[in-house]
């Protein structure tokens, strides 16, 4: 004879504390996540306190020195915190604007790029065939050009006038699919031979509802990770093309100021603060991003997850 | 069965080399500008002479550059051209062909690119072989952190920071060009010496952004490796640590490394380009960023599908040397 006895549920840690305990065992991820909301915190505040005007040429008085290392300025941090470049560029308006269209850039390609290499990938690998054949070739013969090459070749066809943010997006975005694509097609192969898909196709579910009730669920972790490693490789890419000078020349974009700086000689004329702001913010923009791609490698691959 | 793997990676290597050409062939063409028509029109603005001769002037060298015949036609000229070697002229420095244009540039970047791969993979493999293996003192383990926090971070963001902290602050390198104005370039020694120190920051920029990827990869290699038998039997044969780090562990680890050596010499051909033109060197890269400031389309063509070629070119070449080197590898 048996009885039952209920026992109390145990009580579940809120969701908040079960991540804060991740994000304590999951340190790339946590120091990640805190640079980018540094970065994020700034631009948003910045947005407040500068006029947006002045982050283009002809705005403020030109090769002002920053203010905010300078604790001698009157009323610290002074009229001009980060200042002012050779162009006469407010350099806290500069900077609060290009952080925020490197970010655009980097969102919007990051997500075109993954998006197409999702449905790519997912195609290839689950329907095989002729399409597979010539995705997976087209992607091992693009593999050894060195893409920033090529996207030089298209930047430069176009008339300098017109390049905008957007421009830069697509640029990006033409050469950066074959990384997702191969991920995902790699990951949705080894899927569709695992055991629950097949339990599920003998249960009759067709392929709609294999593909996004069975496979694409499972994906999620490799999409983000996918995502992640696209945007930092658009910010990665349109920095460089902006660093040659192919990026929009007008706009504040970070490669551009540094593209700006070296044109003008800014370490042989003394006005090092021009290139170093850029600088700073475009590593602390890239290391949050590898960062978090780090953690979140852990976090999609069980078997390098930490233990302690 | 050995000629056909060979066969079969050529034509590989050719396919990509027409890929590349083909790209570089019709993505300017797709662009409404005309960079002939570009270059004298700033040449008319500067140089003064009238919008009728312009038009003549652009007749004769589209003809001249084959521009007027049918798109298929110039395609084909064009890829019989690039098989002979030969990539135009330079529109801005005009009668200087594109080919003299790389083969003055090119020993300032090999040379950069040679130091710094060959430094950065001995150091990054070493101290991530170092990293891995147990018996290894803590403070040798320690170094490799704080180039794996540099990963991330691009070559050319690196030597902007070095430019301010080095030459800038504390003046101890200078701050970019090849030498140091008022001497003359010849063979000497102290020309030499002035060279090199001209090429420290850049290689160092180069070494600091590439290390932290030699050591994760190796580090990762290494803790696979140490759990092997035979690792395991030399050890329990009881060989010396540093006979079985050397032998046994390292070699082996090595191998797999020497496959993405190739692939690491594509970013570096790229970051290195961007680094070159910081520092004003009179390297490729340099030469790229100052065609595109001048659109100088046929120069900016030449050297992406130069630069393009010799990368293709290198990684099918390493998959040669790669049986060569793990003799378990039977091109099959």
């Amino acid at each position: 004879m048996t009885t039952l006895t209920t026992t109390a549920p145990p009580i579940q840690p809120s969701r908040l504390k079960l991540f804060g305990g991740y994000l304590r065992r999951n340190k790339s991820l946590a120091y990640g996540l805190g640079i980018l909301l540094f970065l994020i915190l700034f631009t948003a505040i910045g947005f407040f306190q500068i006029k947006p005007k002045a982050a283009y040429p002809l705005a403020v008085k030109p090769k002002q020195p920053p203010g905010i290392l300078d604790f001698s300025t009157p009323n610290w941090p002074g009229k001009y915190p980060m200042g002012s470049d050779f162009f006469g560029r407010d350099m806290h308006a500069v900077m609060v604007t290009g952080m925020w269209q490197t970010a655009l850039i980097g969102v919007l390609a990051g997500a075109a790029g993954t998006m197409i290499g999702v449905v790519l990938g997912f195609t290839s690998a689950y329907f095989g065939g002729v399409f597979d054949t010539v995705i997976k070739g087209i992607c091992q013969i693009l593999t050894p050009i060195p893409v920033f090459m090529i996207q030089i070749i298209i930047a430069s066809s176009l008339d300098k006038r017109d390049v905008t943010i957007f421009t830069m997006a697509w640029i990006v975005v033409m050469l950066a699919w074959m990384g997702p694509t191969l991920v995902i097609r790699s990951q949705v192969l080894s899927m569709k031979e695992r055991q629950f898909v097949s339990v599920a196709k003998l249960s009759g579910v067709g392929n709609g509802g294999i593909i996004f009730g069975e496979i694409l669920p499972n994906l999620l972790p490799f999409i983000a990770a996918a995502f992640v490693s696209q945007v930092f490789g658009s910010v990665f890419a349109s920095f460089y093309l902006a660093i040659v000078g192919l990026g929009p020349l007008r706009e504040p974009l970070l490669g551009n100021i540094i593209w700006g700086a070296q044109s003008q000689g800014a370490f042989f004329n003394g006005w090092w603060w021009w290139p170093i702001w850029p600088a700073t913010a475009m590593v602390l923009i890239l290391s949050a991003l590898a960062l978090i791609n780090m953690g979140l490698d852990e976090l999609a691959n069980p078997r390098v997850r930490r233990t302690e | 069965m050995k000629l056909r793997l060979i066969l079969r990676r050529v034509a590989f290597l050719i396919m990509v080399v027409w890929a590349a050409s083909t790209i570089t062939f019709f993505i300017p063409r797709m662009s409404d500008r005309n960079p002939i028509r570009e270059r004298f029109a700033e040449l008319a603005r500067t140089g003064g002479f009238s919008a009728s001769d312009l038009e003549v002037i652009v007749a004769s060298y589209s003809k001249k550059f084959g521009l007027d015949k049918p798109l298929l036609e110039q395609y084909t000229d064009y890829i019989g051209s690039i098989a002979q070697f030969d990539l135009g002229v330079s529109l801005n420095k005009f009668p200087k062909t594109v080919t003299s244009i790389i083969y003055d540039s090119l020993p300032w970047t090999i040379s950069l690119l040679f130091v710094s791969a060959i430094l950065s993979f001995v150091i990054g493999n070493l101290l991530g072989a170092v990293a891995a293996w147990p018996r290894s003192p803590g403070w040798l383990r320690a170094v490799a952190t704080p180039f794996i926090m540099f990963t991330g971070v691009p070559p050319v963001l690196l030597a902007i920071f070095l430019l301010f902290f080095l030459a800038f602050k504390l003046k101890l390198f200078p701050l970019g060009q090849a030498y140091s104005t008022g001497i003359a370039p010849d063979w000497t020694f102290s020309f030499m010496l002035n060279v090199m120190w001209h090429q420290v920051l850049p290689a160092i920029s180069m070494i600091l952004g590439s290390v932290g990827g030699w050591v994760l990869s190796m580090r990762g290699m290494g803790i696979t490796i140490q759990g092997e038998d035979y690792v395991n039997f030399a050890e329990h044969k009881g060989l010396d640590g540093r006979t079985i780090f050397r032998n046994y562990y390292l070699r082996n680890a090595l191998l797999p490394q020497v496959t993405g050596f190739a692939l690491a010499l594509g970013s570096l051909i790229t970051s290195g380009s961007v680094v070159e033109s910081l520092y004003a060197l009179p390297g490729l890269g340099s030469k790229l960023g100052e065609a595109i400031r001048a659109n100088d389309f046929l120069v900016i063509y030449g050297i992406v599908l130069f630069i393009t070629m010799s990368v293709a070119t290198l990684m099918v070449l390493v998959e040669f040397l790669y049986p060569l080197l793990d003799p378990r590898i039977k091109q099959d």
